[in-house]
């Protein structure tokens, strides 16, 4: 039964062509076929009056069906699963970036509309329909994340050192899995916290800055803690055990090889959980309330925050209410300005300040 | 500057296994010692329990003495730190700090220590230690550039520079050469030699050509089998492992019918 004649690919499938002989479909044939499903489909959406998520749908199948078996008829039915696994990732990816994109597309296109000199100098005192601004709300919003990162950062940064450097046994597990919990606390939690917290001393119904601060940080120092410690733990081992064999005591080999080593991943951890609590409503909501007025002094009396501010207008707009809605895209569309501008700068942290390998 | 070891009734543990058992051996102040054996039979775990960097690892702990200069290093009163610049260690993977430059690497034993020292003095520390290493000819127009962009074997001689900077009594090596072409492993087999005047350097390696090249006294551990501690088989000078060894198994694993 057995010869000795090796099993050659030929062999098993006369089918199969010879290397270079085998027919393809031309270089953008995928794309066409698929493009050619979505024609169809857009045709078939037509007959039955036109909608974008009925088109979406047909659309997707359509194309996918199309290219396989155009691919399979031509090419054969390896390279027409792989085409059609493409085809799904790719419509898979163009629909997560639907949202993304309109979500965009809607805040600068009614955001766009206030986005003016006003709207950076103004309060909101004595405005009932037309002008007034964010000013007190920019304002707040910075002093309250800058006092959370004030908090949150020196607090996450120790422990995360904690964790990596010195923790062991069970007592680092049990750390490490209530951070891991906290990381998931939903935000209203960490506002009725503060809340709670502070109404044992200042009463009922208090309402101030620093309680927000608090607030935030309670949902800040989580996301420090896990950035730094994934961080901390890339630092190669070698540079420790280099360090100690140099007779340098711990905490100075932490301090000038082991903290220098992972700055950048550092600087970018702290930007992006600034990031992740800048636009938090329901605790500031809770713990800060909002005012008209421009107030710097977080310790006393409510502030304005930018999500808070944004959710007042659009709830309470006044009469008439257009100046108000568009004045809560504004403050939508500045925030994710905001919130854009620390992932540059995260970015550019991570860039800068990366270990040079100077080749 | 250069110091004796003697090392009695050492066992060395990672947590509840014990990894080396019954070390007494007495390394000579300026010689090269070397220690040989196959994987896994504690030689790094040894040369790492001379300057107290085994207990880096949690729950690795040792029972025994270490004396060097009539001080026992694990005495209760004794500060691992204290002991470390006193004995340098190479890795073996060069580890040069990646933040830091060549000239900043190896003033990091005295930076990293917080000694004050005059501008000058550090000029000439760096280059004395650079020139140790032989290595001053290749880098000496470039101190400012960063570590990690040397070639390998430049980078383990910028770490020896470095280890050599504290001006220890001892230098430890665990494989220096191990990832290092024949042109590197000569450079730094040549600086062993110098070194040697003034250090007591103990090394560990996996090429017995290097041992035998090398080193005036050779220590062979072995180990009975998977799980059982590693032991010091044999301690003689280099010509006699490598001629007429003592004991069978140190002469099957040198000529190579170990296993």
């Amino acid at each position: 039964m057995t010869t000795s004649t090796p099993t050659r690919p030929e062999d098993l499938d006369p089918m199969t062509p010879a290397v270079g002989t085998r027919r393809k479909l031309p270089r953008y044939g995928g794309v066409g076929l698929y493009v050619a499903g979505l024609v169809v489909a857009g045709l078939l959406t037509l007959l039955s009056g036109f909608s974008w998520g009925l088109f979406a749908v047909y659309g997707v199948v359509l194309g996918c069906l199309v290219t396989y078996v155009g691919s399979r008829v031509v090419e054969g039915s390896r390279k027409a699963t792989d085409r059609l696994v493409t085809s799904l990732v790719t419509s898979a990816f163009a629909i997560a970036m639907v949202p993304l994109v309109s979500l965009i597309y809607t805040v600068v296109s009614k955001g766009i509309t206030r986005l003016d000199g006003t709207f950076f100098s103004n309060s909101m005192v004595g405005v009932v329909g037309e002008g007034g601004g964010a000013y007190h709300a920019i304002m707040g919003t910075l002093i309250i994340t800058a006092l959370a990162s004030l908090i949150s950062v020196p607090v996450g940064l120790l422990a995360a050192i904690y964790l990596v450097e010195y923790g062991r046994g069970k007592l680092k597990k049990a750390l490490t899995f209530f951070v891991d919990v906290m990381t998931g606390i939903p935000s209203i939690v960490a506002g009725l916290f503060a809340y709670a917290l502070f109404a044992i001393f200042f009463g009922p119904g208090v309402r101030f800055g620093l309680g927000g601060a608090v607030a935030l940080s309670v949902l800040m120092i989580p996301v420090v803690v896990r950035s730094a410690e994934e961080v901390l733990k890339l630092v190669p081992n070698e540079l420790r055990e280099a360090s100690y064999a140099l007779g340098v005591p711990k905490w100075r080999t932490i301090t000038k090889v082991v903290l220098p080593t992972a700055i950048a991943g550092l600087g970018t951890g702290v930007t992006l959980s600034i990031a992740r609590v800048i636009g938090e409503t329901a605790p500031l909501l809770v713990i800060v309330g909002i005012t008209a007025a421009t107030n710097f002094d977080p310790f006393d009396g409510r502030m304005a925050t930018l999500p808070v501010y944004a959710y007042y207008q659009l709830t309470q707009p006044g009469v008439p209410p257009q100046f108000g809605i568009d004045r809560a895209w504004t403050a939508a569309l500045v925030l994710i300005i905001i919130v854009m501008a620390l992932n540059v700068v995260a970015r550019l942290i991570s860039r800068f300040f990366a270990p040079k390998t100077g080749r | 500057m250069a110091k004796r070891i003697d090392v009695s009734d050492l066992d060395i543990f990672y947590g509840n296994f014990k990894a080396v058992e019954g070390v007494n051996v007495s390394i000579e102040p300026r010689s090269v010692t070397a220690l040989i054996g196959p994987s896994g039979c504690g030689k790094s775990t040894f040369l790492r329990s001379l300057n107290r960097m085994h207990e880096v690892i949690p729950g690795a702990r040792v029972e025994g003495k270490v004396v060097i200069d009539g001080q026992d290093l694990y005495g209760s009163d004794v500060d691992p730190v204290d002991v470390r610049r006193q004995i340098g260690m190479v890795f073996q993977r060069p580890n040069p700090f990646p933040t830091m430059s060549i000239y900043d690497n190896v003033v990091a034993g005295v930076r990293l220590n917080a000694k004050k020292m005059k501008k000058s003095d550090l000029d000439d520390l760096v280059e004395s230690s650079l020139k140790g290493a032989n290595l001053w000819n290749e880098v000496k127009d470039r101190l400012n550039r960063p570590g990690s962009g040397l070639s390998g074997g430049q980078q383990q001689r910028l770490c020896i520079a470095r280890a050599i900077a504290v001006q220890p009594e001892v230098l430890l090596m665990d494989e220096p050469c191990s990832a290092l072409d024949p042109i590197s492993t000569l450079a730094i087999e040549d600086l062993m030699t110098e070194l040697k005047d003034r250090f007591t350097i103990v090394i560990v390696t996996h090429n017995m050509q290097q041992a035998a090249r090398v080193s005036e006294q050779t220590g062979f551990f072995n180990l009975n089998g998977v799980g059982q501690p590693g032991r010091l088989i044999e301690f003689n000078p280099t010509e006699k492992i490598f001629s007429n060894p003592d004991q069978k198994a140190t002469e099957d694993y040198i000529s190579g019918r170990f296993g």
